[in-house]
């Protein structure tokens, strides 16, 4: 018995300790130092955020130069699909362009009814918009996130939205000199308050890590009120980090507590970034 | 001499294998999720490390693996370090089994991969849920180590070919 327990021992303190001819330290060493560096990544001082940057920063380029032939292949693969459905995408753009130029007229005049009403309550929103490109679009099952060239140089925020032509797309949650990411809307993690209309309540439009987000927080009588209405949600802008009135999804009309996302973040190539400044007159 | 050159270069390729596909697999995030099966994916660096630190540990080092779950975590976006010290937690797991084995078995090798696994999916698990507070989903984290451990023996084959080319070529 003892011997057995004796050979689990020293079995174990080989395993920790002992340093194959071509390794440079034990295991135990570098298990200690992964544990640092989980610790120290969390504390905010500057140093460390400098090295955090700079590993960010390397580790993004290289990931980006070494996935360039599958990206490379992917974008031949979705080219030669879309070569092979010409006919049928010609024909359905056609009948949504059509509906588009309808819609684009209704628009102008409530954007300058829009405009109006915010001159006569003082109120004045401002948004600057940067283009980036998407750098890394790794779809991990876990998380679910984008990495941009624009960084600090650019005049990049932690917070900031992000959004494929006008549908909102997530947020910036990480920036680092020039480049950083962008937490999609499709994690988990992400919250974004929004309005629907037209019925006018006001949700939370939560990740679930799929291609749909879920909507959260709504009023009891939300089932009741959809009717078979399509609902579309918008930010609502409470929370002052997001511009009102981004377009972010649909409600889908299975079951009223999903969403479905207008942009398809599987093939995000260049996405603006919108600052929002709110300038109250009064 | 040109051949002796040849020969020289594909025993550095060989050789080279097992750490090139390792950052190859971290920095392109390499588990077949573009074929858009829903719930599918895998860890191949979990498969990769446990395989050569199991069989052939002198061509994967230790310092390389702590690296590339550096490189993993900035990726995929997950608190630095925590890749590293689940890769590390294999190494470990691999060494002992190598030190209390006498005759390798592939069935026996198997089932301490899924222990293995499913033991630092657990630590990852918690330590994101626990401690950072990032919210996860525990079903894709087992359909992970689940396809993970399926996947295992298609790779054990590939892997173990090339392992026979490493120490065939280096007796040589």
């Amino acid at each position: 018995m003892a011997t057995s327990r004796d050979d689990f021992v020293i079995a174990f303190r080989s395993a920790f300790l002992k340093k194959k001819d071509k390794q440079k330290f034990s295991l135990l060493t570098l298990l200690f130092l992964s544990i640092l560096v989980i610790i120290l990544s969390n504390y905010n001082f500057k140093v460390i955020q400098l090295i955090k940057i700079g590993i960010n920063e390397f580790t993004y380029r290289a990931s980006f130069l070494i996935s360039t032939p599958e990206n490379k292949i992917q974008k031949i693969n979705s080219q030669i699909k879309d070569h092979l459905k010409v006919y049928d995408n010609y024909k359905n753009l056609e009948l949504e362009l059509e509906k588009l130029k309808q819609k684009k007229l209704t628009n102008n005049f409530l954007k300058m009814e829009n405009e109006k009403l915010r001159d006569l309550i003082n109120e004045s929103i401002n948004s600057n918009e940067i283009l980036a490109r998407v750098l890394i679009d790794k779809e991990s099952p876990f998380l679910r996130s984008i990495i941009l060239n624009k960084g600090t140089k650019d005049k990049l925020k932690i917070g900031m939205a992000v959004v494929d032509e006008v549908h909102l797309v997530g947020k910036v949650i990480e920036v680092n000199f020039t480049n950083s990411r962008v937490l999609l809307l499709s994690d988990l993690n992400s919250k974004i308050p929004v309005v629907l209309e037209p019925i006018g309540m006001q949700a939370v439009v939560s990740g679930t890590g799929g291609t749909n987000g879920k909507i959260q927080y709504t009023k009891e009588e939300y089932s009741d009120d959809i009717n078979n209405q399509e609902i579309i949600a918008y930010t609502s802008g409470l929370g002052g980090l997001f511009k009102p009135g981004l377009p972010v999804g649909k409600i889908s009309r299975v079951n009223p507590h999903e969403i479905v996302f207008f942009s398809d973040f599987k093939q995000l190539e260049y996405v603006k970034i919108i600052s929002l400044n709110i300038e109250d007159n009064n | 001499m040109s051949s002796l050159n040849k020969n020289s270069l594909s025993n550095i390729i060989f050789s080279y294998f097992p750490i090139g596909m390792l950052f190859l697999s971290v920095f392109n995030d390499f588990d077949f999720n573009y074929l858009k099966i829903e719930y599918f994916s895998f860890n191949f660096a979990h498969i990769l490390i446990f395989f050569w630190t199991l069989k052939n540990p002198d061509h994967l080092g230790y310092v390389s693996i702590f690296l590339a779950g550096i490189i993993n975590d900035v990726i995929i976006g997950m608190p630095i370090g925590i890749s590293s010290f689940c890769y590390l937690l294999i190494c470990i797991a691999t060494a002992y089994i190598r030190n209390i084995t006498l005759s390798p078995n592939f069935i026996n090798d198997w089932l301490s991969f899924l222990f293995i696994i499913l033991l630092i999916n657990s630590i990852l698990v918690s330590i994101l849920d626990l401690i950072f507070l990032i919210e996860i989903d525990y079903l894709k984290y087992l359909i992970n180590t689940g396809f993970t451990f399926l996947l295992y023996p298609i790779f054990f084959f590939f892997f173990n070919f090339i392992n026979q080319k490493i120490s065939f070529r280096l007796n040589d």
